[in-house]
């Protein structure tokens, strides 16, 4: 089997793992091996898991990595092909229409086409990751589009024809599994479940991310962060939000906070549900760290 | 050569005797992944089968057991934790017997306790009235809108691609506009089935409407509440009722139990996947709000789901009675919350009941 170009440089998951840390993001192994393995065989990556749990930051990091330009398709409920592949610029050619009005004119000319993501990450497969963001909000329709169009990277406009990738494209799925995705995408894809890392990696991920921020500060946010998750919350914190409650107390206590009274102060960083706030109040004694200096 | 190879397909196959659904695609993607890491180890065969196989995160124990069974020659155990699958149940006579639970289609909440008696009925139901709701559901059921357009003579939107195409027939002149407007779709309908013991004469009748529901709604999710939260859609799926609701009937070990509405709703919204189904959808709970402890979970999960909800509907069969009104704590609590209070008593009044919800989008 040949070692796919698309991970020059690269021999191992351990190495992509280091160079996803040198480009500020902390990656479990496992998640390492399963990028590795998107890579080496060619296929998408599909990462599922919580809101919060760092599956698009995971795919910036990747984009990095490999130097390409991530193009980002926010998937949403009624997304259709027009919105996500090419758009024909109506206005411009009506123009063009009245302009040459005794002469030929070519309306469907690529200077009336506006590319849109999966058009952009077709033609230009070898610089652009291609990041298919929240699968999952839309709908059936489209994930079966979006299957023929993963299975051979090839689309056909009918003013103008059949376009297909000189190579297969980079292209990662994120999902917060509001819905269950069609097996067949499943199985198309390499695939990674995203849980909410363990404290020693999400304290690791705090210092990498949060310069600011001391060592004993990041244990003490992640540990009372977790016992948030434990409890029944409409929004548990994600990573992004242990990362700014850490970095908004530790900029409270610089302006002369005491600590234990910095982090209730910037708790709205990490908590941001008035139903969350209201039923966490009792027990916020025991859940905000104590002394972290 | 195949013998080495023997191992990897004897997991692909034991996995699919499994119930996973696994391709042959999947399998030579696994095979060519373990050649891709150069297989350093039972760590890379590990990650390579979770990554390729498409293991869902909630059925990794089951995986686990069938992996170390093949690659560590250990005997796949029935059960591999039977700690957690095994529930007490305590006789009168204080004797303890451990019986053993089917195991759920779906993650459930918390297992059914000791004093909560496990019992499974084969469940029946009246058929007449729920043909009617199957004929009409595509015609009455509530709809929103949608982000597609289709053409239409009073659209809101001129549509320029086809202006464009009549201009270029006409040399640029437009003669008509044609126009376009949203179209609709049906909105998701949840059903939350309220199964504890004072429900229990009602139990077939609400089981057999949220069959139909599931049959005939494009978009519908059913959840049990008793002792526990069950996800039952999948099993409503088959379009045979006796055999679905049989299924059903397997995958609820706690029908007949306790009452905690409060604390199964709260279950239900704990889960961001089963919370993001009520959002923008009709939620329909199918209960008699009998709260036999405190009825502030209830009262404040009501809140929360009339929040997430386009619409709260709270059907309960005590209001079959002319002289129904909400007297006890908790009906009283979730009142403010609801945005209609009816009547659930037969499968008639319910689906006559959803049937005339308005339709507005």
């Amino acid at each position: 089997m040949s070692v796919n170009a698309n991970i020059a440089g690269l021999h191992s998951p351990e190495e992509l793992k280091a160079a996803l840390t040198d480009a500020q993001y902390v990656a479990s192994p496992a998640l390492a091996t399963s990028a590795y393995l998107s890579l080496a065989l060619s296929k998408p990556l599909l990462l599922e898991g919580a809101p919060g749990v760092g599956k698009t930051e995971a795919a910036k990091a990747l984009g990095g990595v490999l130097g390409r330009n991530v193009i980002r398709l926010q998937c949403y409920e009624g997304i259709d092909a027009a919105a996500a592949l090419y758009e024909w610029n109506y206005p411009r050619q009506m123009l063009a229409l009245r302009q040459f009005q005794d002469s030929e004119v070519n309306l469907y000319g690529t200077q009336f086409l506006l590319e849109r993501a999966l058009l952009t990450a077709l033609r230009n497969p070898t610089d652009t990751l291609l990041l298919i963001d929240e699968i999952d909000r839309a709908d059936q329709e489209f994930e079966a589009f979006l299957l023929e169009f993963l299975s051979d990277f090839t689309i056909t406009i009918p003013e103008t024809g059949t376009e297909r990738a000189s190579r297969p494209p980079v292209v990662i799925l994120t999902s917060n599994r509001t819905r269950d995705l069609h097996e067949a995408l499943r199985r198309r894809c390499v695939y990674h479940w995203i849980d909410y890392p363990d404290p020693a990696l999400e304290a690791q991920i705090v210092l990498t991310r949060a310069s600011t921020v001391a060592d004993a500060t990041a244990q003490a946010v992640v540990a009372s962060v977790n016992l948030m998750r434990a409890e029944p919350l409409a929004k548990p914190p994600g990573v992004a939000e242990t990362i700014e409650w850490a970095e908004a107390a530790t900029l409270l206590n610089t302006q002369g906070a005491i600590w234990p009274e910095a982090f209730a102060r910037a708790i709205g960083v990490a908590i941001k549900d008035q139903d969350d706030l209201a039923y966490l109040a009792p027990k916020l004694d025991q859940i905000l760290p104590g002394q972290a200096a | 050569m195949r013998q080495v190879l023997d191992p990897f397909f004897a997991l692909a196959t034991a996995l699919r005797q499994a119930g996973f659904a696994v391709s042959p695609d999947q399998t030579i993607g696994f095979i060519e992944a373990v050649g891709v890491l150069g297989a350093r180890g039972i760590n890379d065969v590990y990650l390579s089968a979770l990554a390729l196989f498409a293991i869902p995160p909630e059925r990794r124990e089951e995986f686990d057991a069938i992996f170390r069974a093949i690659f560590a020659g250990q005997l796949v155990a029935a059960d591999a934790d039977s700690d957690d699958d095994d529930i007490d149940a305590v006789e009168p006579t204080d004797e303890t017997i451990e019986i053993e639970v089917e195991e759920a289609e779906e993650p459930t909440g918390d297992e059914a306790t000791a004093a909560e008696r496990l019992a499974q009925r084969a469940i029946q139901t009246d058929r007449d009235a729920l043909r009617v709701f199957r004929d009409q559901a595509a015609a009455r059921l509530p709809r929103r809108l949608s982000y597609r357009r289709q053409r239409s003579r009073k659209g809101d939107r001129i549509d320029l691609r086809r202006a464009l195409k009549a201009a270029a027939r006409t040399d640029g002149d437009l003669m008509v506009l044609p126009q376009s407007r949203r179209k609709t779709r049906q909105r998701r309908i949840v059903c939350l089935v309220d199964v504890s013991g004072s429900m229990k004469d009602r139990s077939d009748a609400l089981l057999g409407f949220a069959h139909t529901l599931v049959q005939s709604a494009e978009k519908a999710e059913v959840f049990t509440l008793g002792t526990r939260l069950t996800r039952i859609t999948t099993g409503l799926q088959l379009s045979d009722q006796d055999a679905a609701l049989n299924r059903v009937a397997q995958s609820v070990s706690d029908i007949d139990g306790g009452t905690r509405i409060g604390e199964a709703l709260q279950a239900y919204l704990a889960v961001p996947r089963y919370a993001g189904f009520a959002r923008g959808a009709l939620v329909v709970v199918l209960s008699d709000g009998l709260e036999r402890d405190d009825p502030a979970a209830m009262i404040d999960a009501s809140a929360r789901l009339s929040r997430l909800a386009w619409r709260l509907h709270w059907l309960t069969p005590l209001a079959a009675d002319p002289g129904f009104a909400p007297k006890t704590a908790g009906l009283m609590g979730i009142l403010p919350w609801l945005d209609d209070l009816g009547d659930g008593s037969t499968a008639q009044a319910i689906s006559d009941h959803v049937l005339g919800i308005a339709r507005a989008a």
